[in-house]
Parts: C-alpha cells; sequence; structure tokens
C-alpha cells in the first residue's frame, strides 16, 4: 500500500510537467494549427534561465519570473519569425520548422550556457513529508500544486474573461473570429507568449527534483506531445489529463514491471488508445465534409 | 527520353564521375554515407511525398535492418549479405503489423503512432543488453563481398567499395521508386494523397494502399541501415533513434518531399552540412536548426520544387 | 427489382435529424434528380447513398445486394460512382493522371510487378492512359491533358470529375450538382453529356440547382424539404405539387423554379 503510495506520488509529480507540457501544446495547436515541438526547450529555458540568474545573485523568486519572462519572449519570437511567415505550409513543413527551432534553442542554450547539470534549491526545504508510510518531497507539492494551479487559472481565463473567450474563438474559426473585430495576430502571439510561459514554469518548479541540462527538452516535448495526444488534440481538459496519466502509468510501469521499459509503457498505452479512439481520449469525432 | 530515365542518367553520371575530383579518400566515405541516406530518404519519398503520409518512427526500420546485419550472422550463422535480406523481410511484417492500426489515423496522430512505434525499437535496443550489448552498440561482421571482388581482380579500397556498392544500391532504389510513381499503384498513392475521399470512389482501397507504401518505405529505411552497420562494421541504437527518424524526414522535406532529386540533394546537403559544421563545433546545431528553418520558411516545398518553379516561371 | 433502391435512409447529427426515412428507385438508363432548398439534406443523402456516411436507419440496395454503409471503394467495384459538390480532384496529378485513376479498378496490379516496372505493369499503365485520352476527348479536354490538374478553370474541373468517374464504366453515377458555378456553354455541354451516357444505359441521379436542366433531363424527380422526401414524380408533375411550391417560397429557389 504504501509502495504503490509511493509510486502514486512520483507519477502524480512527473505527470504534472507532462500535463503542463501538454497544455502547452494544446494552446498553440488551437491557436494556429501547429504542433510546437520546441515546447520542451521552454521547459528548459525556465529551469537554466532561473539557475543562471540565481546564481549570479538574484533571489530566487526574481529569478524565477525572470525565466518565465524571458521565455514568453522566446515564444513570441518564434511565433514572429518562424511561425507566421510559413503560415499556409504544409503539416510535414511546420513539423520540421518547430524541430528545426528545438534545435537551434538547444544549441544556443549549450552556447550561452554550459553543457553542465544543474539545479537550484527547492522553494521550502529538502525535508520530505511522511504520509501513511510513503514520503513525498516537498517540492514534489510545489509542482502538482502548481500545474493545478495553471490549469484553474487558464480554465478561469477562457471561460470567464473576455480575451480568453477571443483565443477559444480564433482557434475555433480563424476568419469568423477576424470578421467580428477579433485581432487574431495578436491571438497567436498571445498564445505563443502563454504557452512558452507555462512551459518555464514547469521547469521553474520541476528542476530541483529532476536537475536540469540544455538537453533536456526534446524528451519532455515528445511526452508531453504524447499526453496531449492522449487526451485528444486541442483539448485543454484532454491534455491535462492525459499528461497527468502517462506521469502515473510510467512510475507505475517502473514500480511494478521495469524501470527500463517505463518510457514504453507510455507509447504503448498510446497506441493502443489511438487504435482504439482514434481521436484520443476526450478528443471529438469529426464528420469530413465533402 | 522520359523524365525518369534523365533522372537516373544524371544520377549514375554524378555517382560515376564524382570520384574524379575527390582530393582524399575521406570523400569516399562521406559519399557512400550520402548514398545510404538518400536511399532512406527515398522511401520516406514514397511514403510522404507520393501516398502524403507523415512517419515520425522510420529510424525504427533501420535499426531492424542493421542489427539483423550484426546478430544473424553471429547467432544463426547467416551470410552477411542474407541478413540484410531477413532484416527487410522483418521490417517489411512488422511494418504491415504495425502500418495496419496506425495508418487509420491522419496528420499529426499518425505522426505521434509512427513516432511511439520508433522510439519503442530504439528502446529495445538499449535495454535487451544480453541481445544488442545495449547502448554501446555492437559489431558488425564483414560483407566478404570486397574480398570476393579481389579474388576475382578487382581490388578496391574500402571507400572506394562502399561507395560503390551504396551508389549502386541508390541506383536501384531510385529506379524502383521512379517505376512506381508512373505505375497504377504509385497513381493510386498520388490520388489518396490529393483526396482520400475522392480515391475511393474510384475503387481505390485506401487503407491498402497506404499500407503497401508504409511497408515499402520500411524496406528501404531497413535495407539503409543495413547498409550503414556493414560499412561502418559498427552499430549503436542511435540509428534507431528519434534524431534519426526527424532526419530522414528532414532530408526529404528539404529536397522537396515529392521526389526523388529532391530526395537526393536533400540527404546530400544534411549528410555534408554536419561535415561542414564540426569546424564550427559548438555552432552546429545552432547553424543546423537554423538552416531547416529557413528553408522550411522560405522554400516550403523544397529547394528543388522551389528551383524548378522559378526556372518554369522565367519560361512563361 | 430496380438497380437501385433507397429504402427509408436516414441520419442524424448530434440529435439533429439531417434526413429522415427517404425512399426510392432508380431504373437503368433513368436520370433522377434530387432537389430541394438549401440544407434540405440532398449532400447528405448522397454521402449516405455513396458510402462517405454511415445511415443511422434504412438501406442502400444496390442491383438486389444490400450495400448500406458499404466502403466507398467497395461500391465503385460494384458499379457505384460519384462526382462531389466541392470538387474533389486530385490537384498534385495531371488532368490524364485524374482520367486514369478511374481505371483502378481494371488495371491495378500486383505492387511488385509495378516496382519492377514488369512488361505487365507497363501495359496496365498505357490502358488506362489510353482509356483518359478517349474519355478527355469526350468531355472535350483531351488538350489539357498534360497540365496539372490544380490548373484548370472551374467548369474543366467538373468535367474532368465526371470524365474521371465514367472511367468506372458504372451502372450508378452520382453527380452532386455538376453544373454549379459553370456558364450557360458549358451546362449546356454536361446537359448533353449527362443525356448520353444515361442514352448508354447506366442509371444517373443527380442533385442540382439548376432548376431549367434539371426539368429539362430528369425522367424522375425526388423532392426534400427539412430532411424528408416531400414529392416524387415526372418533372412536370411534382413542379405543380403545392407542397414543392410551398417548401421553395421565401428561398431564392424560387426565382429558379419559376424559370
Amino acid at each position: 500500500m504504501s509502495e504503490l503510495l509511493q509510486f502514486l506520488f512520483s507519477g502524480l509529480t512527473v505527470g504534472a510537467v507532462y500535463a503542463l507540457v501538454a497544455l502547452g501544446f494544446t494552446i498553440i495547436f488551437n491557436a494556429s494549427g501547429v504542433v510546437n515541438f520546441a515546447q520542451g526547450e521552454f521547459v528548459m529555458l525556465g529551469g537554466m534561465i532561473t539557475v543562471f540568474a540565481h546564481a549570479a545573485g538574484l533571489p530566487l523568486p526574481l529569478a524565477a519570473l525572470i525565466a518565465i519572462a524571458v521565455t514568453a519572449g522566446v515564444g513570441v519570437a518564434l511565433n514572429q519569425l518562424a511561425i507566421e511567415p510559413a503560415r499556409g505550409a504544409p503539416v510535414v513543413s511546420l513539423i520540421i520548422i518547430t524541430i528545426g527551432a528545438s534545435i537551434f534553442i538547444r544549441g544556443a542554450a549549450q552556447l550561452v550556457f554550459d553543457k553542465q547539470i544543474h539545479s537550484f534549491p527547492a522553494f521550502s526545504g529538502t525535508e520530505p513529508i511522511h504520509v501513511l508510510g510513503a514520503t513525498i518531497q516537498s517540492q514534489s507539492l510545489w509542482v502538482i500544486g502548481g500545474a493545478f494551479a495553471v490549469f484553474a487559472g487558464l480554465w478561469l481565463f477562457f471561460t470567464r474573461t473576455l480575451l480568453g473567450r477571443a483565443v477559444l474563438a480564433t482557434s475555433n474559426n480563424r476568419l469568423a473570429a477576424q470578421l467580428v473585430g477579433i485581432n487574431t495576430r495578436f491571438i497567436m502571439t498571445l498564445s505563443f507568449a502563454l504557452s512558452a510561459a507555462i512551459g518555464a514554469f514547469g521547469g521553474v518548479l520541476v528542476t530541483p527534483i529532476t536537475l536540469t541540462s540544455y538537453d533536456v527538452g526534446l524528451a519532455l516535448a515528445l511526452k508531453g506531445f504524447a499526453g496531449a495526444m492522449l487526451g485528444g488534440m486541442g483539448n485543454p481538459k484532454g491534455a491535462f489529463v492525459g499528461g497527468l496519466m502517462l506521469g502515473l502509468l510510467e512510475s507505475l510501469t517502473a514500480g511494478y514491471l521495469s524501470s527500463q521499459y517505463k518510457d514504453a509503457a507510455a507509447f504503448v498505452v498510446i497506441l493502443a488508445v489511438l487504435f482504439f479512439m482514434p481521436q484520443g481520449l476526450f478528443g471529438r469525432k469529426s464528420t469530413e465534409r465533402v | 527520353m522520359s523524365q525518369k530515365h534523365a533522372t537516373l542518367l544524371v544520377l549514375a553520371a554524378l555517382i560515376a564521375l564524382s570520384p574524379l575530383f575527390f582530393p582524399s579518400g575521406y570523400y569516399y566515405r562521406i559519399g557512400a554515407l550520402m548514398f545510404v541516406n538518400a536511399l532512406a530518404v527515398t522511401g520516406i519519398v514514397i511514403l510522404t511525398g507520393y501516398a502524403g503520409q507523415i512517419s515520425l518512427g522510420h529510424a525504427g526500420f533501420a535499426g531492424i535492418g542493421g542489427y539483423a546485419c550484426a546478430l544473424a550472422p553471429v547467432h544463426w550463422c547467416l551470410p552477411p549479405a542474407l541478413a540484410v535480406v531477413l532484416g527487410a523481410a522483418i521490417s517489411a511484417v512488422l511494418a504491415w503489423l504495425v502500418g495496419r492500426p496506425i495508418l487509420r489515423l491522419k496528420g499529426y496522430y499518425l505522426g505521434v503512432a509512427s513516432l511511439g512505434f520508433g522510439i519503442l525499437v530504439a528502446m529495445v535496443l538499449n535495454n535487451e543488453r544480453w541481445l544488442t550489448k545495449g547502448p554501446d552498440g555492437i559489431e558488425v561482421p564483414d560483407l566478404g563481398l570486397r574480398g570476393l571482388l579481389k579474388d576475382v581482380g578487382l581490388d578496391l579500397s574500402n571507400g572506394e567499395f562502399w561507395y560503390g556498392l551504396t551508389g549502386i544500391a541508390l541506383l536501384v532504389g531510385a529506379w524502383l521508386a521512379l517505376n512506381l510513381y508512373h505505375s497504377p499503384t504509385g497513381r493510386a498513392l498520388r490520388a489518396l494523397h490529393g483526396s482520400e475521399v475522392a480515391a475511393g470512389t474510384v475503387g481505390i482501397d485506401v487503407a491498402r494502399v497506404k499500407l503497401q507504401a508504409f511497408v515499402i518505405s520500411a524496406v528501404y529505411a531497413s535495407v539503409a541501415g543495413s547498409l550503414l552497420a556493414l560499412q561502418n562494421k559498427f552499430i549503436t541504437p542511435d540509428v534507431a533513434g528519434f534524431m534519426h527518424s526527424i532526419e530522414m524526414v528532414t532530408m526529404a522535406v528539404l529536397g522537396g518531399v515529392g521526389s526523388v532529386p529532391g530526395a537526393v540533394i536533400g540527404a546530400g546537403i544534411l549528410t555534408l552540412l554536419p561535415q561542414v559544421l564540426t569546424v564550427f563545433a559548438d555552432y552546429e546545431q545552432v547553424i543546423l536548426g537554423l538552416v531547416m528553418m529557413l528553408v522550411m520558411i522560405f522554400l516550403p516545398q523544397g529547394l528543388v520544387p522551389s528551383v524548378l518553379r522559378k526556372l518554369r516561371g522565367k519560361d512563361e | 427489382m430496380s438497380l437501385l433502391e433507397i429504402q427509408g435512409l436516414g441520419i442524424s447529427f448530434g440529435g439533429l435529424k439531417a434526413v429522415q426515412d427517404v425512399s426510392f428507385k432508380v431504373e437503368p438508363g433513368e436520370i433522377v434528380s434530387v432537389i430541394g432548398p438549401n440544407g434540405a439534406g440532398k449532400t447528405t443523402l448522397f454521402n449516405m447513398i455513396s458510402g462517405v456516411y454511415q445511415p443511422g436507419a434504412g438501406r442502400v440496395v444496390l442491383d438486389g445486394q444490400d450495400v448500406t454503409g458499404m466502403e466507398p471503394f467497395r461500391l465503385a467495384a460494384r458499379g457505384m460512382s460519384r462526382t462531389f459538390q466541392n470538387l474533389q480532384i486530385f490537384q498534385n496529378m495531371t488532368v490524364l493522371e485524374n482520367a486514369a485513376s478511374g481505371f483502378h479498378l481494371r488495371e491495378r496490379g500486383p505492387v511488385l510487378a509495378d516496382l519492377l516496372n514488369l512488361p505487365g505493369a507497363r501495359r496496365r499503365a498505357r490502358a488506362a492512359e489510353a482509356g483518359a485520352r478517349a474519355l478527355l476527348a469526350r468531355v472535350g479536354l483531351e488538350r489539357a491533358a498534360d497540365r496539372q490538374a490544380g490548373n484548370l478553370s472551374y467548369g474543366s474541373l467538373k468535367r474532368l470529375e465526371i470524365a474521371r468517374a465514367l472511367a468506372l464504366q458504372p451502372k450508378v453515377l452520382l453527380l452532386d450538382e455538376p453544373a454549379a458555378g459553370c456558364n450557360a456553354v458549358e451546362t449546356e455541354e454536361i446537359d448533353r453529356l449527362i443525356a448520353e451516357v444515361a442514352a448508354s444505359g447506366t442509371a444517373i441521379l443527380l442533385v442540382e440547382h439548376d432548376m431549367k436542366m434539371v426539368m429539362r433531363i430528369s425522367n424522375h424527380i425526388v423532392v426534400l424539404d427539412h430532411g424528408e422526401k416531400i414529392a416524387e414524380g415526372a418533372p412536370l408533375e411534382v413542379s405543380r405539387n403545392p407542397a414543392v411550391i410551398a417548401a421553395y417560397l421565401g428561398t431564392e429557389e424560387a426565382t429558379h423554379a419559376d424559370g
């Protein structure tokens, strides 16, 4: 029992990060129809910039804020410089652009920072908390809590604010949104900023646990992508749940089956889900109009 | 002379004449690497360019082809040349089994499903140390053909031999792909790329021809993986990794995914680029990423079609 | 037994009944038109008959066999072919290749033969191309054969789609607004083409907005409104039916109906 609980804790922690990456994917996908393979790089930037800003003497909260803001700027730049100019290009080309961006950001991070593995202190000490025979690091609670807070915030933003609804309207029908006077270019910029900031926030939260280096982004992007896909592309709730489930699945596989094949479990389940539900768990079935 | 024959002739001439300009034996190796990549990318052209299906996991088949050459000769005493065939057969069967469910998916869903497949293969190669010796890689036996050639009086250096063999393999691969393009099957593939609904109404069994394209492209990747392993006499699980899958797709798209010449040019550029970039050491990734983005932004159809369009535009 | 029998066909999207309990029959060589105001469910009906949508209720019987919800490619093999309201042309191929793709069922062969360019594969490819050229001549597109299909005018694409469908030598041909967007001359050409095809024994099921054309060439007309059949019969009969006139009144179609 305590063992199971232990696995659930670690699964939720990892899953929370996947969920944040998956949410980021979904926001950009909805606004632009692009799957952004550089999403994992946002997480890396969040962690790395915080590390270096903190090492330069800034207090941790300020360093984290700077990291999130800078990463959001990178997200906006990615949109303006690479995605906007390629509007209307085939899906494969867009995939290559974002993968190119991911390689570029990784290469730049390696130049600006270094190739070492880094971390910074946990927010509220390293004293583990004991629950029913299992232990959980306090930082894990930050990660899980942070992810849920972001999800709740997004939900409020999309349902309660005019701007959030404008984003939804744009993702539903870009042309119609333009016709009712929504500045869809601004919405795109906002989506990339938001998505990058969420990724960076995840990076800040998780770095004390998993550590960070210039090349952690790709694996995270793949898992986040898988999580988003598991939930059904374009559905924020699905992305969040999908990400969490993926984390749990990995941790349970690692605990009970084989730690080497924990990553395999995720993809086996995704293949199975896509096999039986080609639109993902929460995706809508779309009927092609001819 | 048809366009097909012109393409093959130019390709053959390039392969045969380029060595005249090689300053050193090292260039034979680069050339052979280019040809192997171009062969794998030709498979992607059939899958993505003809049929319009995206795979982000084709390196998995290259891994199978490569490890077949490493393992089959040792464990089953199969001659390496037959191991290439065995690898291709295993890849074809796996592609058929995996393709049936995942090819029903569209766009990004197909992307992630094929990605999952590739990652699973890479993972098995990494983890089953008893068989594959894990992440550090494994030695691959010699093909033995070069020795045979020497016996009949054709004494080639290792570089020359592999340059020639991979060049011939590429020519055969290009010939097959060009044949397919103009054949009824190729027409069906391109039709479903244009409109799956309309393809159905003319009687094309979309699921079936998609699967055929997937299997064919898997065999291309597998043979390319085999040739790479035999040439290097060594193979690591990286050959099946995600980055290798991406590399294949990027090469195809860079050159122009619909055409065989595009595949060769894309593979050529992206094989050479890292060689050139090693001079810049730390800047390699930044430049590579930048090149990928710039080409796709300014020439979204790829180099070959974009250049052709410019040329034709002048005629009209 | 009729060639094509539609029995109580229906479908709903998210609780909304798009088509409900529609029945009619089509005989060989007959031209049957389905008309009705915009949104009456004509194209949805077509999509069900041709297997693009799975019907929620009812049956489609082709040549005495139940083919309800059968995939389009299987229907094609049984002699049903169609065109689309918003063109489904293979834009990435030449005009000739588009037409040649219609010969797929007769000219397909083993993939291996195609890869190796065996004599059989070459012969099949040539046969398809020869057939395609003949069809292009029939629809007046022979001179555009080698052009990229995407570059053709709208009217030409409409004819290309018909040529592609005719390549299958179908028993039943479904035409979804073949004359939409065409000028008077083009409409007349299509008109003549349809009559020719029907005269050769092919049954034609037609959705069309051009009432003049419908009245002129149809043997039988089925009228839909709000997804239900409200009338059917010979052109003259239908045009005098009060329910039909009521359905069209107040919609822009009324102008077409009187003219």
